[in-house]
């Protein structure tokens, strides 16, 4: 890092430092909860610890694709007013986007895993499993959209747009074990519904859920203030340029010079 | 509006009579791919017929995306998009005579297609109603999904890969329907035919609506 670099350009704060800390304790006390005290499940037997990452892991992902969505709008309202193009809103949505990818893989991951015990197959042409890859897919093109070599604005609005299209897939992966029959069971937990499980299970689930919203909130903090210090990096770069092509020498103009 | 739209599309079928890339490089290419399936599959006749529909959505997938992509191609190349800017032509028209010249140009591609493989894959077709209304349902559905991502990819230096990665998942719906509704039309499966077909145009009109509110805020910045 060099040394014009001050705190602010730093990626870790204080706020940071504190939800990291407190993402390891309460990681580990989630793998103890998981692994040694919740007791098996009397269908799924030990598979059923998979979920305790499984499901949270889905949450986060829908969470983190509802602030991009939220941002993307800001973004697309602030871009016309502000000078800065409100990029602040653009720069949230992309690390929540990223983070909601990172999470909706794992969920895939583990999902496969437990679907290999408790199936007998890694994968089925499920309606939940398939909607879930699509809204993976969808997001790599919001990612891949963003990575593009364009304008900031331009980039970021057209980026907006694909992020609120792209969000239409979170119900439809949501509600799809609502809507079609599938072999994947219903949601555990459901606003307005009595929970599928109780006792130490139920406030494991709910305590993973504590544990991974920590560790997803400090990734997309982080990873906020990286898209930020890279675009620092960039314009100092091009403030470096401009200037060391001003000072170079006109070698056309002073040789003519001399033989005049 | 409804001239500006009949307008646009009729520019767009003009330039495409005069350069004859859908019937004469694009049709050709779906047809190749119709039989290379064929080839990969061992010609394996019974397994050909059971996949017959999913094998041509999948044909029209790739046609329609190579049309999306030529439809955009005609007025990133000119600059077209800021002469439409300043012409007092409504952004509304341009979506909506882009999708109507997609949707005949997909048309026609799927008038080549059809008999295609009705005859390499020997499937008889029992209900030609429903064919038809998922051909056309199907067609509206990959000309404004078309529209409204190319104009997103449009300009940019990376659209041609960048397209169908935006593209191909929106589709992926369209594509699942669109098979479910054709094996029911050719009598491959007993199933609700009509609600799949019903389900593309659901997808193409939410699509439109979508496509009517942020085609000017894409265009603005091509």
């Amino acid at each position: 890092m060099p040394e014009s670099m001050d705190d602010s350009k730093m990626t870790a704060t204080p706020l940071t430092r504190v939800l990291g800390i407190l993402g390891i304790v309460a990681g580990v006390l989630m793998a103890v909860l998981g692994l040694f005290i919740s007791p098996p499940d009397v269908v799924q037997g030990e598979a059923v610890r998979m979920l305790y990452l499984h499901v949270p892991s889905i949450w986060i992902a829908y969470g983190s694709f509802v602030l991009t969505s939220i941002s993307s709008l800001l973004f697309l309202v602030r871009s016309r007013r502000r000078e800065d193009g409100g990029r602040h809103y653009d720069r949230i949505a992309g690390s929540a986007a990223e983070v909601g990818v990172v999470f909706t893989g794992l969920t895939l991951i583990t999902g496969m895993l437990w679907g290999k015990v408790t199936w007998g197959t890694y994968w089925q042409w499920d309606a939940r499993l398939t909607t879930t890859v699509l809204l993976f897919v969808t997001y790599l093109g919001y990612l891949a959209l963003r990575r593009l070599p364009a304008d900031p604005i331009v980039r970021g609005r057209r980026a907006a747009v694909m992020a609120l299209i792209s969000f239409i897939n979170v119900p439809i992966v949501h509600y799809s074990v609502d809507w079609w029959r599938t072999l994947h069971q219903k949601a555990s937990l459901s606003v307005g519904r009595r929970p599928e499980i109780t006792g130490e299970m139920y406030w494991t689930l709910l305590y993973s859920a504590l544990t991974v919203t920590i560790v997803g909130a400090w990734l997309i903090v982080h990873r906020y203030r990286v898209i930020r210090l890279e675009e620092i990096r960039d314009e100092e770069n091009l403030k470096m340029l401009i200037s060391s092509r001003r000072h170079e020498r006109p070698t056309g103009s002073a040789a003519d010079g001399e033989v005049s | 509006m409804l001239a500006e739209v009949l307008l646009l599309a009729r520019k767009d079928l003009r330039i495409e009579r005069r350069a004859k890339v859908a019937l004469g490089q694009v049709a050709p290419l779906t047809l190749l791919i119709v039989v290379v399936f064929a080839f990969a599959l061992d010609a394996n006749a019974p397994l050909l017929e059971i996949g017959a529909g999913g094998l041509y959505w999948v044909a029209v997938l790739y046609g329609g995306t190579l049309l999306t992509q030529r439809a955009f191609e005609i007025e990133t190349e000119g600059g077209n998009f800021d002469d439409f800017r300043m012409s007092p032509i409504k952004v509304h028209s341009l979506f909506l005579g882009k999708s109507l010249s997609l949707f005949i140009q997909i048309c026609a591609l799927e008038l080549v297609l059809t008999p295609a493989v009705l005859l390499l894959y020997d499937v008889q077709v029992t209900d030609w109603l429903l064919l038809i209304a998922a051909g056309a349902a199907g067609a509206v559905a990959f000309s404004v999904c078309g529209v409204l991502w190319g104009v997103m990819a449009a300009g940019l230096r990376v659209r041609s890969t960048l397209l169908p990665l935006l593209l191909i998942p929106v589709l992926a719906p369209v594509l699942l329907a669109g098979s479910r509704a054709f094996e029911t039309a050719l009598g491959i499966r007993a199933d609700a035919g009509w609600s799949w077909a019903s389900l593309m145009f659901v997808i193409a009109a939410v699509h439109t609506v979508v496509g009517l509110a942020a085609f000017g805020f894409l265009l603005e910045e091509n």
